[in-house]
């Protein structure tokens, strides 16, 4: 059950981009499209799951007080990879994403789930973490994606939405759009917490009351 | 080698295309040291120091060490290893030789190591200047030119920001958007602003 808590956490609970803001810069960079994101997201779902395995296997071999050093040596072997095989087997992806594939050595999350997950926990848990966070990363990106490509482009996944008709708004897909995008996306998440915690707080009320009116 | 490159250089990394807010390099700092100016402009100078350090050291690592090797693929590795280096040195060298100076940028500098500012302009150096025809002394100038005005061009887009948001402090934001959010969309607005930039051709 917690291997499960751990896989879920991710996409609302502990989103890494609208609940913990980690990794704000490639969720911008490369949201232009639902397919960059996906590309995006799978890399550093593959990044941040062999970061978090060889991390959780070597955590208590590595002193502490190097561990930062090592653990990006450790992420950017594997962005080496992503890199190398990226090049070779999709070549129009990686040119589309830049210089945004050797950047995820320094994506926060990556770094950070090493340090606060991965050295900590045990190899399962880990991995289980390492694919939560990663799909909750590559969530949040098509989220991005999809609403810039659509109001941007007037497509998903390349295919028309609109009619013909459909004047796309090309601020979208320009920087601007990113930061407008995933502004008010944030607040969006921030005021669905606030009314959940508002609902437990009146369920747990009712709860209280009736308990009480039962005890009589 | 000529002064209108290097003039389009400079306007390039710092207006055109910015490093905030058209390239979006730098964000974890700009969205969280940007709540007053002091500290703003303190991050921005420690910015500036080690985005130009960090070019010059790259510069000697790639064409000294992994050009002759033919090793150039490691060169993420080799660049974040020695830009983690060069910022540990920073640190301790600033803090024997000046306190004052070690007391006002001291507490940004380890923030500075993952700023994927710094890696990302390294690897726009060698997209840009390195891997290009040029001979070895232009690659050289343009490269530190490069490093030094993308760090200006964040420091301008840190300052203006924490500007911003010292006003917005005072006004009334509904409660779900303060924070971050408004941050965002400011930083939205502000990147309607510099698009205007984008047709801007020097040289």
């Amino acid at each position: 059950m917690s291997a499960f808590r751990e896989l879920t956490k991710g996409f609302y609970k502990e989103n890494p981009v609208f609940r913990l803001a980690l990794g704000l810069c490639p969720a911008l960079a490369v949201s232009t499209s639902v397919e960059n994101a996906l590309g995006m997201g799978a890399a550093a779902t593959f990044v941040l799951l062999g970061s978090n395995i060889v991390i959780s296997l070597l955590g208590k071999i590595i002193p502490a007080k190097v561990r930062i050093p090592c653990f990006i040596v450790v992420i950017a072997s594997f962005v080496t990879i992503v890199e190398l095989v990226m090049g070779a087997y999709l070549p129009e992806l990686a040119k589309s994403l830049g210089i945004f594939i050797p950047l995820i050595v320094v994506n926060c999350v990556i770094l950070g789930r090493a340090e606060a997950f991965a050295s900590k926990n045990g190899l399962w848990l880990s991995i289980m973490d390492g694919i939560g966070m990663g799909l909750g990363f590559t969530f949040a990106l098509v989220l991005i994606g999809s609403i810039r490509e659509i109001l941007g482009d007037g497509k998903l996944f390349g295919y028309m939405v609109f009619g013909p008709g459909f004047q796309p708004v090309l601020i979208m897909i320009l920087a601007p759009g990113a930061f407008i995008t995933i502004g008010l996306l944030m607040g969006w998440f921030n005021l669905l917490d606030a009314k959940m915690k508002r609902k437990a707080e009146a369920a747990e009320q009712a709860r209280a009351a009736s308990n009480a009116r039962g005890g009589r | 080698m000529d002064l209108g490159q290097l003039l389009a250089i400079v306007v390039g990394a710092m207006f055109v295309s910015n490093f905030v807010l058209a390239r979006f390099l730098g964000l974890c700092p700009f969205v969280g040291v940007s709540k007053d100016s002091d500290s703003a402009l303190g991050m921005g100078m420690a910015v500036i120091f080690v985005m130009t350090m960090a070019s010059l050291v790259t510069w000697f690592i790639y064409t000294f060490v992994l050009v002759p090797l033919e090793i150039t693929y490691l060169r993420t590795i080799a660049f974040i290893l020695v830009i983690a280096t060069l910022v540990q040195f920073v640190e301790m060298v600033i803090e024997k030789t000046s306190p004052t100076l070690h007391k006002s940028l001291g507490i940004y500098l380890p923030l500075i190591t993952t700023n994927c500012a710094v890696l990302g302009v390294a690897v726009v150096n060698v997209d840009s200047f390195m891997t290009a025809d040029l001979p070895r002394n232009a690659s050289f100038i343009y490269t530190i030119v490069n490093g030094f005005a993308a760090g200006l061009g964040f420091t301008l887009a840190i300052v203006l920001m924490a500007a911003i948001r010292e006003r917005l402090d005072l006004v009334d934001v509904p409660k779900s958007m303060r924070g971050i959010p408004i941050t965002f969309i400011v930083a939205g607005l502000m990147a309607i602003a510099f698009l205007g930039f984008s047709g801007l051709k020097i040289g």
